[in-house]
């Protein structure tokens, strides 16, 4: 979900071009060979290695959730607000952060800091949030999911039809902006909704997040302007990933003791 | 689009009727055209934030206060307790809007222009001069997480003027009992997004164009001590 990537910094020389994931297929160029040819003032000893959080893409094209999230919607949610959020936990992190190097889910837990939380929390949980949100779904999702995932659903919720509707109405009595999710829950060892406010995330309590829906206005604003009700549902019916909840719940099994493994792990 | 009529004891258009001795809040009529605030504000983003957002406060408002009614006429203790949040929040939305829509006027009607008289003098003594409170609010504004309003305050019992936010649609009040909001400004993204997407800072910075700093001036002389 996270992708690390080397970026070679140069007291002297101009500023390093950050890598993103599409640069990936372009071959890597080493500065220091094309400096051999001129008077170097590249010192071994100030030499600087930083790794830095790069945006991952959705795992389709930007146009493939059309027409229920249009693609420039996501241009913007996933170009420029999710963008925003790498960048700005990558200048945090730049000062010497003492969170520097600890992976994404650690960073949301540490920085959540009981509900205290500390300045790097709102960019690493919306970052990690929307990475997760992007996975939550699929070009034509929707529909019920089958198999272990249904079975737990109807045992937890009594029905499909009776989590969908629990889903659907914390997602529209929210207070303000926030995230709506399936959990696992890790003491309860049972499946829940839960509802939280702005950047917070269930890994802050230690539970484990199955899918997730974005209730901040942005997410839907472009394409349902104030029409929640709509976009709720069209997530429901057309965009959400089982297949993507059935591979995260069959990990959290590992986890969490739900009796005799009936999510199929392949 | 519609003209609000003038009363005589200026009030905030909350407008509330009665049905069977239950008040009942309804939506105040905007003081110019939906399209007056442009180029700072759209008409589309106006008309959605009057007509639908505020609409809604407004629905659900009355809707939270009949249930209320009847939780209280059952004696139903949880079931008061249980509205509260509801209330807080379509109540909140309700205010807060009300007196945004009267913070807000045209840039050819005065619009923008720099309160003078007890109101400038206050600003210049407490903040150090006009420009540094507008430079408060749009940096306090900017870095509220989520959504919410940034105020300008007046505290009358300290007998100051104090900047101050508030999380989703929480009214001034929650901030301190003897503030009086002077000046509201609305962060949630349906404020702004239409137009300015995710650059609050730039919303911000184009709003104070259409600020009717008559409407704080006048209510500052009257609520202070």
């Amino acid at each position: 979900m996270v992708f690390q990537q080397l970026l070679l910094s140069r007291p002297c020389c101009q500023n390093p071009a950050l890598l993103t994931t599409t640069d990936i297929c372009r071959p890597l160029t080493i500065p220091s060979l094309h400096l051999r040819k001129r008077q170097s003032c590249w010192s071994r000893r100030s030499l600087k290695i930083f790794a830095f959080f790069g945006l991952t893409t959705p795992p389709y094209k930007l146009d493939a959730l059309e027409p229920y999230m249009s693609r420039e919607a996501l241009e913007m949610h996933w170009g420029v607000h999710h963008r925003d959020y790498v960048d700005s936990l990558n200048k945090q992190l730049e000062n010497n952060d003492p969170i520097y190097g600890y992976t994404m889910e650690q960073m949301v837990k540490f920085t959540y800091n009981s509900g205290n939380p500390l300045p790097e929390f709102n960019n690493v949980s919306e970052v990690w949030n929307h990475d997760f949100f992007w996975e939550s779904m699929q070009p034509e999702g929707g529909k019920t999911p089958s198999g272990g995932v249904l079975q737990q659903i109807e045992k937890d919720f009594g029905s499909f039809e009776k989590f969908r509707e629990e889903f659907v109405e914390a997602a529209l009595t929210f207070f303000g902006s926030g995230w709506v999710w399936l959990v696992l829950k890790t003491q309860e060892k049972r499946l829940a909704v839960v509802k939280t406010s702005n950047a917070v995330n269930p890994l802050c309590v230690g539970d484990i997040p199955i899918i997730n829906l974005d209730m901040w206005e942005h997410a839907y604003y472009h394409d349902y302007k104030d029409n929640r009700v709509k976009y709720v549902n069209i997530f429901m019916n057309h965009l959400v990933s089982w297949n993507a909840a059935t591979g995260r719940m069959a990990r959290a099994e590992s986890f969490v003791n739900l009796g005799e493994p009936r999510i199929p792990v392949v | 689009m519609a003209l609000r009529s003038l009363l005589s004891k200026r009030t905030l258009g909350l407008g509330f009727g009665q049905v069977r001795g239950l008040v009942t809040f309804s939506l105040p009529d905007l003081p110019y055209d939906y399209s007056a605030l442009e180029p700072a504000i759209s008409g589309e983003i106006m008309h959605l934030h009057h007509q639908k957002h505020h609409q809604t406060y407004v629905t659900n408002y009355n809707k939270a206060l009949e249930q209320l009614d009847d939780a209280m006429a059952k004696g139903d203790a949880p079931a008061v307790v249980k509205l509260q949040s509801a209330i807080k929040f379509n109540g909140g939305g309700h205010i807060n809007h009300s007196i945004f829509w009267e913070n807000l006027i045209p840039t050819h009607e005065g619009g923008g222009e720099p309160p003078k008289g007890s109101l400038g003098w206050a600003i210049d003594m407490h903040f150090g001069s006009f420009e540094v409170l507008l430079q408060k609010m749009n940096t306090e504004g900017a870095a509220l997480q989520g959504s919410g309003w940034v105020w300008l305050g007046l505290d009358k019992d300290l007998k100051k003027l104090v900047v101050e936010t508030t999380a989703n649609q929480d009214p001034l009040v929650t901030k301190g009992a003897s503030l009086v909001p002077l000046l509201g400004i609305d962060v949630w993204e349906h404020a702004y997004y239409l137009q300015y997407k995710n650059v609050r800072p730039d919303y911000l910075k184009n709003i104070w164009k259409v600020i009717n700093w008559k409407y704080a001036s006048e209510l500052y002389e009257k609520e202070s001590p």
